[in-house]
Parts: structure tokens; C-alpha cells; sequence
């Protein structure tokens, strides 16, 4: 039984995408790019597939619990913790502003809903999802454990300690996301530092390895029910996610270019006008 | 000067081992991670008992902090173990990011630190994790003296909400400090009290200053000898009482003289009440192969370097 219809889910995407958007042009500066390539993965995740509570609660007993690793992409996951009801829609417009609890990379630190640990510094999420996993286990906590992290953040190598470290210990209540949109800052991940045949990287590691296509709402909801169906089984879940930096605006999409730069507002304005608004900008 | 005696030699990392069993038959939520080490650690005892509440991440220490960060998301007391070296310096953006700047609640529990773990040589002597750890905000830094304090310190660490690094070490030496000793954190423990020098020394080098402290009563001066477990938060209260008593000072650390218990004395004197100051601490060097002992005495971590200090100290103060 869904929540919502995809339609529905597709409108809450639009309109975050609208948040990025205008988030990062408030301010000139933060990460549009991949922050539009996984507005529908976030969505699905928040707006369908998660058991969470918007009366945060650190501990999250009871619940599940997502982790960002990418801290970079900011913008999405503030926009839907604000869409989800987890802090005020205004308090998006302080966002990377001075005494925001919208830091630029998500903290703990300022005390804002939604957020269990600080990311920004690449490749530690995993390990965090991970610990929290197994007290979930200890726990006797049902719940699921999510997490996402960039590709070209796999080149830090703490990663591949818990790529390893999760199937060993049966981790088996952990999804796993990757954003796979080919790009990173200096350029194509395949150019900067070829991140090679990852679904294999991730069998041999032992993880049960899914693929999706993070732009399209029907699949990837699909793709995360299915992800959750997989839970409980012995190994950990790892959703290998298609998406494209950029994704919903023609100038943006597909390359590395707007991986943290913000549009002007003349490409603001042309942006957003192929961008529906849905829900009422904030 | 007060007498210390003992009866045993203990090491420190086996208080912790013990103290690390006590606080996990005293609190269910107490989690002890290990990367490889747990022998040399002295986890056994807890994992004997507690199997399912031990976490064996391998050679794996940035995970291994990062799986402790998480696992606070629930309410359990993580304890990580390994060698200082690789619980500090080896993992500080991990530290940094994943467990102080998130404020979780993770006991960074660190063993061989300094020179005393001896033959492995520089690369696993570690000088700068006392400046590493005590730069990060919120963090708590302890460096308790015996077997009885680091068990002590060990239960007193899992009360406190927030990060600790407790930091302690290889080999075995006397065991002095009473075996129940209620142990507070960030307060100082009179060892001696004097009125020619104050001595503040913290870890191994405590005993040390003890020995250095009846040298000098054999010299006819009457030196104030205070343990600093707790670096930070320091207890200024403490020092600044003792030195407007004696007017000069030594501070004693098996660490590099930047960075460590003698730089946070120094700023506390600069900006409340300024006195002389001396350092046994180590010359800015690495380390390197040799016996505890033998490495102590190259380095100048002796009693007789602390009763040299605390003689030129005495002599500024008097040429003052």
C-alpha cells in the first residue's frame, strides 16, 4: 500500500528541486548538482519508503534512520526534512547563512532535526550507518538503516573497511545507496579516477547488490520496497543508483560544471521555469 | 615529603582492561570495539563475558571510529581500543568530524602511548596526541598515573556524556594510588604538598615526579607534587593555588613539549598569574628502539631531569 501515488511523489520532487534551486542561488554558493540528480531518491525515501518520526528524536529507537555521507548535497535533504515536518519551510532560507542551523554541510552541531552526525569530509557516512545498525541489532530494533553516498566519494578508502566490515557481520538491516552519477569535481569519475566495475567491487565484498535508476520515481521506489523486502537475510543491501548531476534543468544536467557552483539570477529564472512549482515555494 | 610506597607493578592498560569489565557488568549499554589489538589491550575479560557486546573491526581504525560514532545512535557507550598512535593521529579527521564536532559519546580508550611501549620504535611512540585530541572542542583528555587510577578513570568515563580520550600505556609500574579511589574528572590529585616548587606532572611520569620529589627533600627543597589526570579540562583552580604558593614550576609528560600538559599550563600562568616554568617533556623529537627504560633516560624523562628542572626553575624564580 503506498503512501503516496508517483504522480504525487513527483510533484514533492519538482518542488524540491525548486528548493535547491533557490537555496543555493540565496547565497550564491552550495551544490546544485547532484543535489537535483537525487531530489526523486530522497523523496521516495522520505515521502514512501521510511518509517520516520518528524518529532526528532536522536536515538531514533523505533524508527528508521537515514545517513548522508555526501554532506554536500545539503540542499535536498533540507528541503525534505522541511517538507517532511521536521523544521520549519522558512528556516530554508538561512541555509550556509551566519547563526543557521542549515550549515553548509548537515551537523549535529546547531542542534537541527534530522541530522545524526556531521558529514562533509568524504567517506565516513558508511561507518556511521553501519554502528548504527548494529546497536539497532543489539537493541532488538527492527528498523532499517539507510545511508547514500556519493561515487566519486568512494575513492576514500574508509569506505572499502566497511564495504568489507558490513557482510562480514552480517549488517543485514543496512541499505546502502550510492549516487552513481559519473562526476565528481575535477571532472568524470571514469577520467579523475575510474571507479571501474562497481556492482562486482560490491559482490565480491559480499553485499547483495541491486540497480536502479535514481531519476525515474516509479523504479526507485520500486527499487528501495524491494531493497527493504531484502533486509533481514544475512547481508548487507547495496542499491547501485543511477542518476544525473543535474537532473530537471537542460543547462545542468549531465555534467560536472554544477557540482558546486550556483546559477545566476538569470539562470535562476530559466531554470526554474522548467521546473513546476507544486507546493508552494518557501 | 609524603611517603608513597607499593607492593606491586602493574601496567596501566590492564586497568583498563579491568575497569573496561567492571563498566560493562555495571551498565548494559557499554559496547567495546577493538581493531586487532585486544590482547594488548586487555579486553579479554569483557569479551569473555560480554561476547555479544564486543565489536572485532580488524585493522580498520577509521571504520572502526565511525562504527563507535554510530553506534551512540541508540544509546549505547561505545569503548574503541588500539595503540594511541592509530587512535589519534591515524583517525583525527574521522574523530574530528564523525564523533566531537557530532558530539557523540564515544570512549577513545588508547593504549602504548609515549615511549614506554619501547622497542616498536618512533612509528608506534606517539608524542602528539595529547595536542591532537586536546585541540578538538568538547573533547576530554585523561592521562591517569597507575593501574588502580586508569581502572578508576575507566568506570568515571563511561558516567561522563560526551567524547573522552583516555590515554595510558605499556609498561608496568608501581601501583600507588588507593585501589577504591573515587576518580573525578578534571580534578587534580594532591600527591605532595610543598612550598619550594610545584610539580605537575601526569601519567607515568607521576611516579617519576614522586622519586624526583624525595631527591629533592634530600636537597632540603619541599616540593608541591600534583597529579594532572584530567589535561582537559584542566584544573586551573588547582595549579594557580599551588604556584601562588610556590612561584615556579615543573610540568613532567611523556609527550612532545608542544602540544601537551605543559603548554596548557603555560597558557593558564601567561593569562592568570605568570611564574617560571620548566618542561620535561620530550625535545621535539620522535623516538625511536630501546628498553622503557633505557628510551626514558635518553629522552630525559628521569627523576633527575625533573630535580634539574625543578632547580632551575627555583633559580629564576629566586633571580626574579
Amino acid at each position: 500500500m503506498m503512501k503516496h501515488t508517483i504522480s504525487e511523489l513527483e510533484d514533492i520532487a519538482s518542488q524540491v528541486r525548486r528548493d535547491c534551486l533557490r537555496m543555493v542561488h540565496a547565497v550564491q554558493s552550495g551544490h546544485p548538482g547532484a543535489s537535483l540528480g537525487c531530489a526523486d531518491f530522497f523523496t521516495a525515501l522520505y515521502f514512501e519508503v521510511m518509517n520516520h518520526d518528524p518529532k526528532f528524536n536522536m536515538d531514533g529507537k523505533g524508527e528508521d534512520l537515514f545517513f548522508l555521507s555526501n554532506g554536500h548535497i545539503s540542499p535536498v535533504w533540507y528541503s525534505v526534512l522541511a517538507r517532511s515536518g521536521y523544521f520549519p519551510l522558512s528556516e530554508l532560507a538561512t541555509f550556509r547563512k551566519l547563526d543557521s542551523r542549515l550549515q553548509g554541510h548537515p551537523t549535529t552541531h546547531e542542534g537541527l532535526p534530522g541530522v545524526r552526525v556531521a558529514s562533509g569530509s568524504l567517506g565516513q557516512g558508511l561507518s556511521v550507518a553501519v554502528g548504527a545498525a548494529l546497536t539497532k541489532k543489539l537493541n532488538g530494533d527492527k528498523s532499517i538503516v539507510y545511508s547514500l553516498q556519493g561515487d566519486g566519494e568512494l575513492q576514500e578508502g574508509q569506505n572499502w573497511e566497511a564495504f568489507m566490515f558490513a557482510p562480514f557481520h552480517k549488517v543485514d538491516n543496512l541499505i546502502a545507496s550510492i549516487d552513481y552519477n559519473g562526476q565528481q569535481i575535477d571532472g568524470p569519475t571514469e577520467k579523475v579516477l575510474s571507479l571501474e566495475n562497481l556492482q562486482a567491487k560490491f559482490e565480491a565484498f559480499g553485499w547483495h547488490v541491486i540497480t536502479s535508476d535514481g531519476n525515474d520515481m516509479a523504479e526507485i521506489t520500486k527499487a528501495l520496497h524491494y531493497a527493504k523486502s531484502l533486509t533481514g537475510k544475512g547481508k548487507p543491501i547495496l542499491n547501485l543508483m543511477s542518476t544525473q548531476m543535474g537532473y530537471g534543468v537542460d543547462f545542468m544536467v549531465g555534467t560536472h560544471k554544477w557540482h558546486g557552483s550556483a546559477p545566476s539570477d538569470d539562470q535562476l529564472k530559466t531554470a526554474l521555469d522548467q521546473i513546476k512549482q507544486t507546493a508552494g515555494d518557501y | 615529603m609524603k611517603k608513597y610506597t607499593y607492593t606491586e607493578k602493574k601496567d596501566t592498560r590492564s586497568g583498563f582492561g579491568a575497569g573496561l569489565h567492571e563498566a560493562g557488568k555495571r551498565n548494559e549499554n557499554v559496547v567495546a570495539l577493538c581493531a586487532d589489538l585486544v590482547g594488548s589491550l586487555k579486553m579479554d575479560a569483557f569479551i569473555k563475558d560480554f561476547p555479544e557486546r564486543f565489536v572485532q573491526v580488524g585493522i580498520a581504525e577509521a571504520n572502526m571510529m565511525g562504527i563507535a560514532a554510530g553506534m551512540t545512535i541508540g544509546g549505547k557507550i561505545p569503548f574503541t581500543g588500539t595503540f594511541a598512535n592509530f587512535s589519534t593521529g591515524r583517525v583525527y579527521d574521522q574523530i574530528r568530524q564523525s564523533i566531537a564536532y557530532s558530539g557523540k559519546n564515544v570512549k577513545i580508550c588508547a593504549s602504548h602511548a609515549g615511549l614506554t611501549l619501547g622497542e616498536d620504535g618512533a612509528t608506534h611512540q606517539i608524542l602528539e596526541d595529547i595536542g591532537l585530541m586536546k585541540m578538538l572542542p568538547g573533547m576530554v583528555v585523561i592521562n591517569p598515573c597507575d593501574y588502580n587510577q586508569t581502572k578508576a578513570a575507566t568506570l568515571a568515563i563511561m558516567e561522563h556524556q560526551g567524547p573522552v580520550y583516555l590515554r595510558f600505556g605499556r609498561p608496568v609500574i608501581p601501583v600507588f594510588t588507593p585501589e577504591d579511589q573515587k576518580f573525578e574528572i578534571g580534578k587534580a590529585w594532591m600527591v605532595n604538598e610543598g612550598k619550594d616548587v610545584t610539580i605537575i606532572a601526569t601519567g607515568h611520569m607521576v611516579w617519576r615526579a614522586i622519586e624526583a620529589g624525595e631527591k629533592l627533600a634530600e636537597l632540603g627543597i619541599d616540593a608541591e607534587i600534583i597529579n594532572i589526570h584530567t589535561i582537559k579540562p584542566l584544573d586551573e583552580e588547582a595549579v594557580l593555588k599551588s604556584v601562588k604558593k610556590t612561584g615556579c614550576v615543573v610540568t613532567c609528560e611523556e609527550h612532545n613539549k608542544f602540544g601537551g600538559l605543559g603548554e596548557s599550563v603555560s597558557r593558564l600562568l601567561v593569562t592568570e598569574y605568570l611564574v617560571p616554568q620548566e618542561f620535561v617533556a620530550v625535545n621535539d623529537s620522535f623516538g625511536e628502539s630501546g628498553t622503557p627504560d633505557q628510551l626514558m633516560t635518553k629522552y630525559k624523562l628521569d627523576p633527575v631531569d625533573i630535580v634539574a628542572a625543578a632547580q632551575k626553575a627555583i633559580s629564576r624564580r629566586d633571580k626574579k
